[in-house]
């Protein structure tokens, strides 16, 4: 086992990353909850001097507290449901044999490369405008009234935007945990005459218990912060502001930047606690 | 991992700290951070006429509206000193000027001839008589309608409508089997957008945002009677998801004569007579709507080129918005691509002009931003300065969440009463924050 | 493959797959023929689906607009930059972590991730005012920088998962051998784990790729890479659809054609220790 020697070697190897990371939390960290107690207004003259928890008890209080914090968690749950289960369908499907794998695999993984400015700009205005969208035209081929996605199903659209680009990532861990699979236990499961519903039930998605967790983790790091399809789709309307979204409102369009950072606080409260949550489970089933 | 991408990795990170030396390497390239709108994207064609006659080599920043705005605030409340020109409109200008973030643009050269800039232009775009930005265009707001289905609703459209007209018209223009919606107007959340526009409206139905106590105005009758008379008439009479649609989707609904008529802004006329429009030639202009109550519904605006404080080269700087929002620009312009084309609503001279007075719009264009006064806009006073905005600081921040109830109304996702509860709650709420009340 | 699978049933997963295949992909596809039509065509009702006149109009008219190349190798040199540098100092940390462990180990790991999740909007202020005091606004190695920070995290622990795969007696051996640690870990550790490294080094160049806060919101003119060669041209005035999705192409080509050729490393190593 590790000796004293290789024990400080290995300390001394963590350090960079270590130490940059910490810098990296706690320089902006510190001036975000400096800035958070103090009146900061930088078109009335900037700092105007200490204000003790009020920026905290406003931002709260704020009508749009609640809706935000509620919505963020509608957003990140639904995209997680999405991607995980048409991820298991999909990674079960792509496992199949079949023609042309390689190529389906192609196809599927592709939305992950597109930048979200770019996947937003174009489900907005190539997709979902009502006007010319190909979708309104679509309607109108089968005699329906074109739907304003945006704003009439302004969730639900975003929420299928978001999944749409991360779907392909659910599916490669999914398929890689679901390829290493052993499949004789699979066989003989079958020859015992076990359905195919409930071999997927108890020997599959047991299976895949860890690399759920793993898409969900990254994921959640990734969805609380979302912002860039927000930003290009509604703008936050049509009660699609999420907390980081409103954080933004404060900081960059009301200029209260003292506000703003007292949100970015809170932000970094919820997503502790979803850390926490998420950490949980994630360190159990790290552990087996 | 290869020893060459080691080795440049490492090169980078040394670069890191002799970076800020590297930054200063060039001294005849000005940085300019500009909107993505027709006239600024022309104007950058012709840049390298301006490098060839002053020697100064000219970096683009071009952004989306939105983008932008965000960009450039952070910058000039930081004094982080990126760009040596910004593009900015008639909200910022006072209130940056004020702050002593801009250049004063007081020592232009006469030969750019700063009076005769129109004076409601440099009106909005002083602080205290002093000039903070030159306007590269300037705008009100009238009507565009199409002159084919006015006269095939049996309907003539007078100069100067009132909303009942309107919205009357719209009704009789309407075709939904042909897809022609009788009006488009701007239902897009965002206070430049949707926020805008019912602002401006809001006005000739008089109202106004805050009393002279800065309390918020939204319980009001005139509130309430503005947007319901515009969500009737949208819903009776405009296009499919309206309540997402602003200046761009307007103009592209327009010029496909998806709508019979069409209130914004004064520049979309070029656009709608020009080459990507289908309905060029019947095309016709009237004053924004009144309700008989003094004020009329349309509003003032400029984007205009301003320098920050911060900028090491002021000269340049200067050389470039005198070259840009010059008399000599615009002849340039008119003399390659036609009268029609320069960017309008800026000197007295443009409409002086014989050659400009040819154009169908000029006209009406000039009335309209003539009848727009920013220092007295609602019909009950107000403590404000502003015709679809008010010049304080927390309004971008308050007409945006107000923006957004309101379309959310539009859309049918709340009631109106709710939307304008909302509005109140919000903006008294900021403009407790900020001191005011 | 132990299982006989009948010519009938690899054929109706071979529809299946192919149809949903094409149908996640179809928006880009969509966007790349859009490109190629000219405003009107783009959205015309019926859509045309293949039978336009192809143009390259769009192309031409973006290419004379922006400045496409500096775009481009802005992206890459952050995209790249940040991710080597990444890698070089996650490596040390990744290999500490797997082979001497302590109690501590995993609550370092999951604190790193926990630090992804500092909302970028809150920190906004403090970051563009300590980059404007360190000169570093609009500056292709202060965004490298910051965006190897922002994927650090990731990158230690996908690199941390792949080095537990391997059997720490082979590193033993190696040490009994005489091996120092800095030779274990390049000659005898690197090696071995060359897929996880490149399954790494490719998704975060990807995420480093996309990155849309911080690189619009520290470049002006010098730094931009194409986040910000988008964000001018989304919604400009009259019909945009053709040229939005010439610049669209544009963008995503160059990453997407990577990630197609490379996808075969990317998915090797893409396990973040979920087999196991």
């Amino acid at each position: 086992m590790a000796t004293k020697a290789s024990r400080s070697a290995a300390r001394l190897m963590m350090a960079p990353a270590v130490i940059l990371l910490l810098g990296w939390m706690l320089v902006p960290l510190t001036m975000t909850v400096w800035f958070s107690f103090r009146t900061y207004l930088p078109l009335r003259g900037g700092d105007q001097g200490w204000t003790g928890f009020d920026n905290y008890v406003r931002f709260v209080t704020s009508s749009s507290f609640w809706p935000a914090v509620t919505t963020t968690l509608i957003i990140l749950g639904s995209v997680l449901v999405i991607t995980i289960v048409l991820g298991v369908l999909l990674a079960i499907l792509l496992d199949q044999p079949m023609w042309g794998q390689g190529v389906v695999r192609i196809l599927v993984i592709a939305p992950f490369f597109v930048m979200p400015t770019v996947s937003a700009l174009v489900w907005k205005n190539i997709f979902m405008d009502p006007t010319n969208g190909l979708f309104s035209h679509l309607w109108r081929l089968f005699g329906a009234e074109p739907v304003s996605w945006l704003s009439d199903a302004a969730i639900p659209s975003i929420v299928m935007i978001v999944s749409w680009q991360w779907l392909p990532f659910a599916t490669l861990i999914l398929l890689t945990a679901i390829q290493s699979l052993d499949s004789e236990q699979l066989e003989a499961a079958e020859m015992d005459g076990a359905s195919p519903l409930s071999r997927f039930a108890y020997i599959t998605l047991p299976h895949l218990g860890r690399a759920i967790t793993i898409v969900v983790l990254i994921q959640t790091i990734f969805l609380l912060a979302i912002f860039a399809e927000i930003f290009v789709t509604t703008g936050g309307a049509f009660g699609t502001r999420t907390l980081s979204y409103l954080i933004f409102q404060r900081v960059l369009e009301s200029q209260n930047i003292g506000l703003g950072s007292a949100g970015g606080v809170y932000a970094i409260i919820l997503a502790n606690i979803v850390a926490l949550f998420l950490m949980r489970i994630v360190g159990k089933n790290l552990d087996n | 991992m290869s020893f060459k991408s080691t080795l440049r990795a490492a090169t980078a990170l040394s670069l890191i700290t002799a970076s800020s030396a590297f930054a200063d390497g060039h001294s005849a390239t000005i940085t300019i951070a500009t909107v993505n709108n027709g006239d600024m994207i022309r104007m950058q064609g012709y840049t390298d006429q301006f490098t060839a006659e002053s020697g100064i080599a000219v970096e683009w920043v071009t952004l989306e509206e939105n983008v932008l705005r965000q960009r450039v605030t952070t910058d000039i409340t930081t004094n982080g000193g990126q760009f040596d020109i910004m593009t900015i409109g008639m909200y910022e200008t006072p209130i940056w000027g004020a702050n002593e973030w801009l250049v004063p643009l007081d020592d232009l050269s006469a030969e750019y001839d700063a009076g005769d800039i129109l004076p409601a232009m440099a009106g909005g775009l002083s602080h205290e008589g002093t000039l903070f930005a030159a306007p590269f265009y300037g705008e009100s707001s009238m009507i565009m309608y199409r002159t084919d289905l006015m006269e095939a609703a049996g309907l003539e459209m007078p100069t100067a409508p009132s909303w009942a007209f309107i919205a009357n018209a719209a009704r009789e223009m309407t075709d939904r089997d042909a897809d022609i919606n009788g009006i488009c107007l701007r239902g897009k959340a965002g206070w430049g957008e949707g926020g805008a526009f019912i602002t401006a409206m809001s006005n000739s139905f008089g109202a106004r945002w805050f009393d002279e106590e800065w309390n918020a105005q939204f319980d009001t009758r005139e509130w309430s009677d503005t947007l319901n008379f515009f969500k009737n008439m949208m819903d009776d009479s405009g296009p499919a998801g309206y309540a997402t649609n602003g200046f761009n989707e307007n103009l592209s609904l327009f010029n496909q004569g998806k709508c019979g008529m069409w209130i914004d802004a004064t520049v979309a006329a070029s656009f709608v007579t020009g080459d990507d429009s289908t309905v060029a030639d019947s095309v016709g202009f009237a004053l924004a709507p009144d309700n008989g109550m003094g004020k009329r519904s349309n509003w003032l605006w400029a984007w205009a080129l301003a320098i920050p404080a911060g900028t090491q080269q002021v000269d340049e700087a200067k050389t470039f918005i005198e070259w840009a929002t010059g008399k000599g620009y615009i002849d340039l312009v008119a003399a390659n691509e036609g009268w029609a084309n320069v960017p309008p609503g800026a000197r007295t001279s443009l409409y002086e002009n014989p050659n400009y007075q040819a154009v169908p719009f000029a006209q009406m264009t000039l009335d309209s931003i003539l009848s727009a006064d920013p220092t007295d806009s609602t019909v009950d006073p107000s403590p404000y300065v502003g015709i679809q905005f008010a010049a304080i600081p927390e309004f971008a921040g308050i007409a945006s969440e107000v923006s957004q109830e309101f379309s959310a109304a539009y859309a049918g996702q709340q009631t109106i009463d709710e939307a304008l509860a909302k509005a109140q709650a919000i903006t008294n709420e900021a403009m407790e924050a900020a001191g005011y009340r | 493959m132990a299982r006989a699978v009948t010519t009938q049933r690899k054929a109706i997963n071979t529809t299946f797959a192919w149809i949903i295949g094409l149908l996640i992909f179809f928006p880009i596809l969509w966007t790349i023929l859009t490109s190629f039509k000219t405003e009107a065509q783009a959205i015309s009702d019926p859509p045309i689906f293949l039978f336009f006149d192809w143009t390259t109009e769009n192309y031409s008219t973006v290419m004379e607009r922006s400045n496409y190349g500096r775009f481009l190798w802005n992206s890459i040199i952050i995209a790249g930059g940040s991710t080597i540098l990444g890698i070089m100092i996650a490596i040390p940390a990744a290999w500490s972590m797997a082979f001497v462990p302590s109690r501590r180990t995993k609550d370092i790991l999951l604190w790193m991730l926990s630090t992804k999740m500092l909302p970028a909007v809150g920190v906004l202020y403090p970051i563009y005012l300590l980059f404007i005091q360190l000169g570093l606004l609009d500056n292709v190695y202060g965004l490298t920088f910051i965006l190897m920070l922002i994927n650090l995290p990731i990158i230690v622990w996908m690199l941390y998962t792949y080095f537990r795969e391997i059997p720490a007696e082979i590193l033993e051996a190696a040490r009994m051998d005489g091996a120092g640690l800095k030779s274990e870990i390049l000659y005898v550790l690197t090696p071995m784990a060359i897929p996880g490294i490149a399954s790494t080094l490719l998704l975060n160049f990807i995420l480093a790729w996309n990155e849309a806060f911080w690189t619009l919101n520290l470049t002006a003119a010098q730094a931009a890479p194409l986040t910000a060669f988008i964000a001018s041209y989304s919604s400009p005035e009259g019909l945009f659809y053709a040229k939005l999705s010439a610049a669209s192409t544009m963008a995503i080509a160059p990453i997407l054609i990577m990630g197609w050729f490379s996808q075969k490393q990317l998915v090797r190593g893409l396990t973040f220790g979920a087999v196991k």
